[in-house]
């Protein structure tokens, strides 16, 4: 190939223009030329992942994509998918009420969940991390306990029960604060604020996890010069040393804590019930579930998931970009 | 002797006092000191009151757990809840040991899976410069960054043409390809000197060798990580959309059922409770160093 390179140069200017699309094939054929040899002599390299490749477009990419093209048809597994368009946004959209609350719902939890129980993780771990070695180890298994402790929330239906012998009614009727036991998770004012304080208490997960593994590994001498250089107090050090560290690991649990954020459901779903009084407590997934497997409307719910994915795509997108600006 | 005694006496300095506090770092206040510990404290006691909850209502008999006011510890703690898991259970048409004995079978194959499939793509796409992988590998960020419920349709409807409905390889076959899993693993091999994997291969290995015998046990501590995010995925798992056989449920779906049993069974509910979240808590406490190692090669670089 070495050859024409050497052609291209020689070659007149005023031949230049004529062939640049000429040009341009060659340089891409030679490109895919040696693209080809390179795949050719990593071989090993596609045997060892392929099963990971297979699986992983079989169950992932794949059904994003399935997921977009059945937005578009009405699907009910019976008859074949019929092409309707823009119909099941639309309806979704305008017509469907019980998927605007479902959104706005959605909205909430994530907007008050996911900013503070990102900044939770942070701050614990910070905290966590003055600590001496044995008394952090303690704390990091009590604090990350909760989210790992799987459906242990429902433990929160008991605190929670409706009547008098409820533990938080009875306190605050003891306490002459209320007359009447509050029905927590039947009554649409008290479901959402419920569901919040559970998703928060298990907010500490693998971000939080990421954070103290990050903290323990900035370099003791930056604090050390840090100290030389005049650094006060940990408020300093956290602003001018620490965070501009974490960088990686700040993106990192940005990606898990959105994750989890919209996708709610198991908390509501399990402490409020299904459907919930008044569709109180109904997220996305929920309304997801609601059309994908009890009502079979396969279309319909597949243009839930794409708007699912979408926001958090976008989400994903516009927090990595704040979190780039940290530190400069 | 005199003069010398004299001479010692003004030499002599202040004897050492060790400090009643030691001051880790010379830029901290000690009242801010006190005052986290303090915080943490309570936070500390917010967060594991639930847990230990759950664990006193299991040991519970039947008349301490409907008393009022409740206590927190049992005051004559037994293990009838655990053993009328199995009595009781054991009458049934499905028995308490089936549904453990499923989310055992489940948990294990699929984390063993996705243990040795993950690792073998991260292997590749930390060490070798391939066409592709890069892109591979950043469709595999973006995949983190939507909820698996996502998929959830697309999904049911590809297992119902593999056949796989109503078998536990409906939950298991998906649960090797989690991309968190990779992602992981991919940045902690990225950590490991290159200069190893060449020496082996001047030694005369191939790839495979070179997988098993070298990389592998090099990276032992991210096994355990991939370990417990698959079991913390797997061993939770309600499965309900796909499995619909009673016999081949999971222990959190026999959790919902005996709390529906109402009230009479709230101290067994408890004790499966414990049964659930104890699992994944114990993996955590006893690999936490390891998995904390892993973690810090977590983040998401540009």
């Amino acid at each position: 190939m070495a050859q024409t390179g050497i052609k291209l140069t020689n070659e007149p200017a005023a031949a230049k223009k004529e062939t640049y699309f000429q040009k341009y094939i060659i340089l891409r054929k030679h490109n895919v030329k040696v693209a080809w040899r390179k795949m050719k002599m990593s071989k090993n390299c596609y045997i060892f992942l392929a099963p990971f490749a297979i699986l992983f477009t079989l169950f992932f990419v794949f059904p994003v994509v399935a997921s977009i093209y059945f937005s578009f048809t009405y699907y009910n597994i019976l008859e074949p998918p019929r092409f309707i368009g823009l119909n099941n946004y639309v309806s979704l959209l305008l017509e469907d009420d019980i998927f605007l609350i479902g959104i706005k719902n959605t909205l909430i939890i994530a907007l008050v969940t996911g900013p503070l129980g990102y900044i939770m993780s942070f701050v614990f771990a910070w905290l966590i991390n003055e600590l001496p070695r044995w008394v952090r180890s303690v704390a990091v298994v009590v604090f990350y306990a909760p989210s790992i402790a799987g459906n242990c929330f429902v433990i929160f239906s008991v605190f929670f029960r409706g009547d008098a012998y409820g533990y938080v009614n009875a306190f605050l009727m003891n306490l002459g604060i209320i007359d009447n036991p509050i029905l927590w998770f039947t009554n649409p004012q008290y479901m959402l604020p419920i569901c919040m304080v559970v998703i928060l208490w298990m907010s500490l997960g693998t971000g939080f996890l990421s954070f103290v593994a990050g903290l323990q590994g900035v370099d003791e001498s930056q604090f050390e010069a840090g100290c030389i250089d005049g650094i006060r107090n940990r408020w300093q050090e956290l602003w001018f040393i620490t965070l501009p560290n974490m960088k990686p690991m700040l993106m990192f649990s940005a990606v898990m804590s959105i994750t989890q954020a919209f996708g709610v459901c198991d908390v509501t779903m399990q402490l409020c019930g299904y459907p919930s009084t008044d569709y109180a407590a109904r997220t996305i997934v929920t309304h997801l579930f609601d059309y994908g497997f009890s009502r079979f409307e396969m279309g319909y719910a597949c243009a839930i998931a794409t708007i699912l994915f979408l926001m958090m795509i976008l989400c994903n997108k516009a927090i990595q970009s704040l979190l780039r600006r940290v530190g400069t | 002797m005199m003069k010398k005694n004299k001479k010692a006496k003004v030499v002599e300095e202040k004897p050492y006092v060790k400090p009643l506090i030691r001051r880790r770092k010379p830029n901290r206040s000690i009242a801010g000191d006190v005052a986290l510990y303090i915080f943490l404290a309570l936070v500390a006691v917010v967060m594991v009151f639930p847990l230990v909850y759950a664990v006193s209502s299991a040991l519970k008999p039947l008349d301490e757990l409907f008393m009022f006011p409740p206590r927190i510890f049992a005051r004559r703690p037994t293990m009838n809840n655990f053993s009328d898991l199995f009595v009781t259970m054991g009458k049934s048409w499905v028995t308490f040991s089936r549904y453990l004995f499923n989310t055992v079978f489940i948990t294990a194959v699929g984390t063993a899976g996705h243990l040795i499939i993950a690792s073998m793509a991260a292997f590749v796409l930390a060490k070798y410069d391939f066409p592709g992988g890069q892109t591979f590998f950043k469709l595999v960020t973006v995949a983190m960054m939507f909820t698996g419920y996502v998929t959830q349709i697309p999904n049911y409807m590809i297992i119902n043409k593999l056949g796989w409905i109503d078998t536990y390889w409906a939950i298991i076959i998906p649960a090797f390809a989690s991309p968190m899993g990779l992602f992981l693993m991919k940045q902690f091999m990225e950590g490991l000197p290159t200069a190893l994997i060449e020496a082996a291969k001047i030694d005369g290995a191939n790839e495979w060798l070179v997988f098993r015998k070298v990389v592998m046990p090099n990276v032992k501590p991210a096994w355990m990580t991939l370990i417990i995010f698959s079991v913390q995925g797997l061993w939770n798992n309600r499965a309900s959309t796909f499995i619909y056989s009673e016999e081949k449920k999971t222990l959190v779906f026999a959790l919902q059922q005996i709390q529906a049993g109402g009230i009479a069974r709230t101290g067994q509910g408890a004790a499966v409770l414990v049964v659930v979240m104890i699992v994944p808590i114990l993996i955590f406490v006893f690999s936490e160093s390891q998995i904390l190692e892993t973690m810090a090669s977590s983040g998401i670089k540009e």
